[in-house]
């Protein structure tokens, strides 16, 4: 498994290498934006990689909360910092876009903000689990992610709703989708998720390690002649 | 006694009982209101027809930061005398003390918003263009949104540091929806632009989709402690 | 000369997946020699 892990690396690099060069020369440059709209081939696609891991987590937790397995939770956790990750990419990304087009960084347009808002629950999530004290920070983390996915619906729906009555100039896709785009636009998401598949195997790697760690500390220290602290 | 509503019952008088006695949540949350309206009125002419857009904001921003005042000491005296242990060993269900807890936090919010709300009309000189009665629902859904989530999030934080920062750090960003509702509702209200329907049925959404989740998961955050 | 927009996002965007992985790495390299350490004990 190990072994497998740089040779997935060198063919992940290659295929994002191949998926810029679709987005910047490949696809057909818009008649209004020119150039800059490019940056769409970076910012959609993260956003729909950060719902993948959104989604993950949300999976996981439930079959932590049924089930108390440690993998499951290792999942989670890798699952929302990729996640987040992701999502700050499409934060980022997006009033880069919005500023040469619309001439503001940002608009309250409700996908971006509905995206903020999906952002700040999921660092509130990543904050719980730092600042647990106790062996329990995985229940309640589980608890909340929880509460976060079934929340995440409402905001986007609510916020969608408000924006229809009281719109805002729109960060995003205007007007039909060209077929080439789509094409452009699949690769990279493709390329994006084999980024974030092998980055996320990682950190997954790295937390169970931790798990055991933790779970050889403890025991090392209850089996000290001192007793436990 | 052991039969839950008896529980849930004594338990909120217990807990209106100590509260009457000391006052301490309704004093910190009137005066935190009080400086929220003062300071806010730097911002704006309360004359101007303009205001009568950003007030439904500004409301909710008071009634919110004044939930939190009370919705951070909610666990704090069961916390002192281990209350919450023998509660745990009990065979008294979790959800009879969640409940007592959130219906308290209610009664004690909405008497707060109903001082608050004579004192918002004199100083930013209200006259609703729309119906008033429809103020009651929002207030009373948008209230037991905030309350709900706010108990529940209030039991997480418990075992973390900081302990009071943890908790609007969780309760805001969940609370959106709501929040958006309610300013939404109370700015039609207000301005009589627009009609309240959709916001309340998204509040009553909300609640009921809350309140389910927070009875159900309760248990497992009060074992987890 | 919109296309400095268009150089600054993608360079976020590698700035911020870089930062990531080097993290893990980093938490990576912490966690293995935890382990090492914890193995010759045992």
């Amino acid at each position: 498994m190990k072994r497998a892990f740089p040779i997935l690396a060198v063919l992940t690099a290659g295929f994002l290498g191949y998926a810029g060069y679709q987005a910047l020369f490949v696809a057909p440059t818009d008649q209004m934006q020119g150039d800059v709209y490019r940056i769409i081939y970076y910012h959609v696609p993260s956003a729909w990689t950060s719902f993948v891991f959104f989604f993950t987590n949300f999976v996981a937790s439930i079959v932590y909360l049924v089930r108390r397995n440690p993998k499951a939770d290792a999942i989670a956790v890798s699952a929302a910092e990729l996640g987040v990750v992701f999502c700050t990419i499409v934060l980022v990304t997006g009033p880069i876009w919005a500023r040469p087009v619309w001439g503001i960084w940002w608009t309250w347009d409700w996908r971006l903000t509905s995206t903020l808002v999906m952002w700040l629950i999921y660092v509130s999530y990543l904050v719980l689990r730092r600042f647990s004290t106790g062996g329990q920070a995985p229940v309640l983390a589980a608890v909340l992610a929880v509460i976060g996915a079934l929340d995440i619906p409402l905001v986007y729906f609510s916020i969608w709703f408000f924006r229809t009555q009281h719109p805002q100039p729109v960060i995003g896709e205007g007007g039909s989708v060209d077929p080439r785009m789509l094409h452009v636009w699949l690769i990279n998401w493709a390329a994006f998720l084999c980024l974030g598949g092998l980055v996320f195997w990682a950190r997954y790697r790295v937390e169970t390690m931790q798990q055991e760690v933790d779970e050889t500390e403890a025991l090392e220290s209850l089996l000290q002649p001192g007793g436990s602290r | 006694m052991n039969k839950a509503p008896n529980i849930t019952a004594a338990t909120l008088v217990k807990d209106i009982r100590l509260e009457w006695r000391s006052k301490d949540a309704i004093n910190a949350m009137l005066f935190f209101s009080l400086l929220v309206v003062v300071i806010f009125s730097f911002a704006f002419d309360p004359r101007a027809e303009e205001s009568r857009q950003i007030v439904g904001g500004l409301v909710w921003v008071a009634f919110l930061f004044a939930a939190v005042v009370a919705l951070n000491q909610t666990w704090a005296r069961e916390l002192r005398n281990q209350v919450l242990d023998a509660y745990r060993v009990s065979p008294a269900p979790a959800n009879s003390i969640f409940l007592a807890k959130a219906l308290g936090n209610f009664l004690f919010v909405v008497i707060l918003e109903g001082l608050m709300t004579p004192l918002f009309v004199v100083f930013y000189n209200l006259r609703a263009l729309g119906p008033v009665w429809q103020m009651v629902p929002v207030a009373a859904l948008g209230t037991w949104a905030l309350v709900v989530n706010g108990t529940f999030f209030s039991a997480m934080s418990l075992r973390t540091r900081s302990r009071e920062i943890m908790l609007p750090l969780l309760l805001f960003p969940i609370s959106i929806p709501a929040l958006l509702a309610m300013v939404r509702a109370t700015s039609a209200v207000l301005t009589g632009e627009e009609s309240t329907s959709f916001w309340i049925a998204l509040l009553v959404a909300y609640d009921v989709v809350f309140t389910i989740v927070s009875l159900f998961l309760f248990e497992t955050v009060l074992q987890a402690e | 000369m919109n296309t400095h927009y268009l150089y600054a996002a993608y360079i976020a965007t590698w700035a911020i997946h870089s930062g990531y992985i080097f993290t893990v790495v980093r938490r990576y390299q912490r966690v293995r020699r935890k382990l090492r350490e914890l193995n010759k004990h045992a």
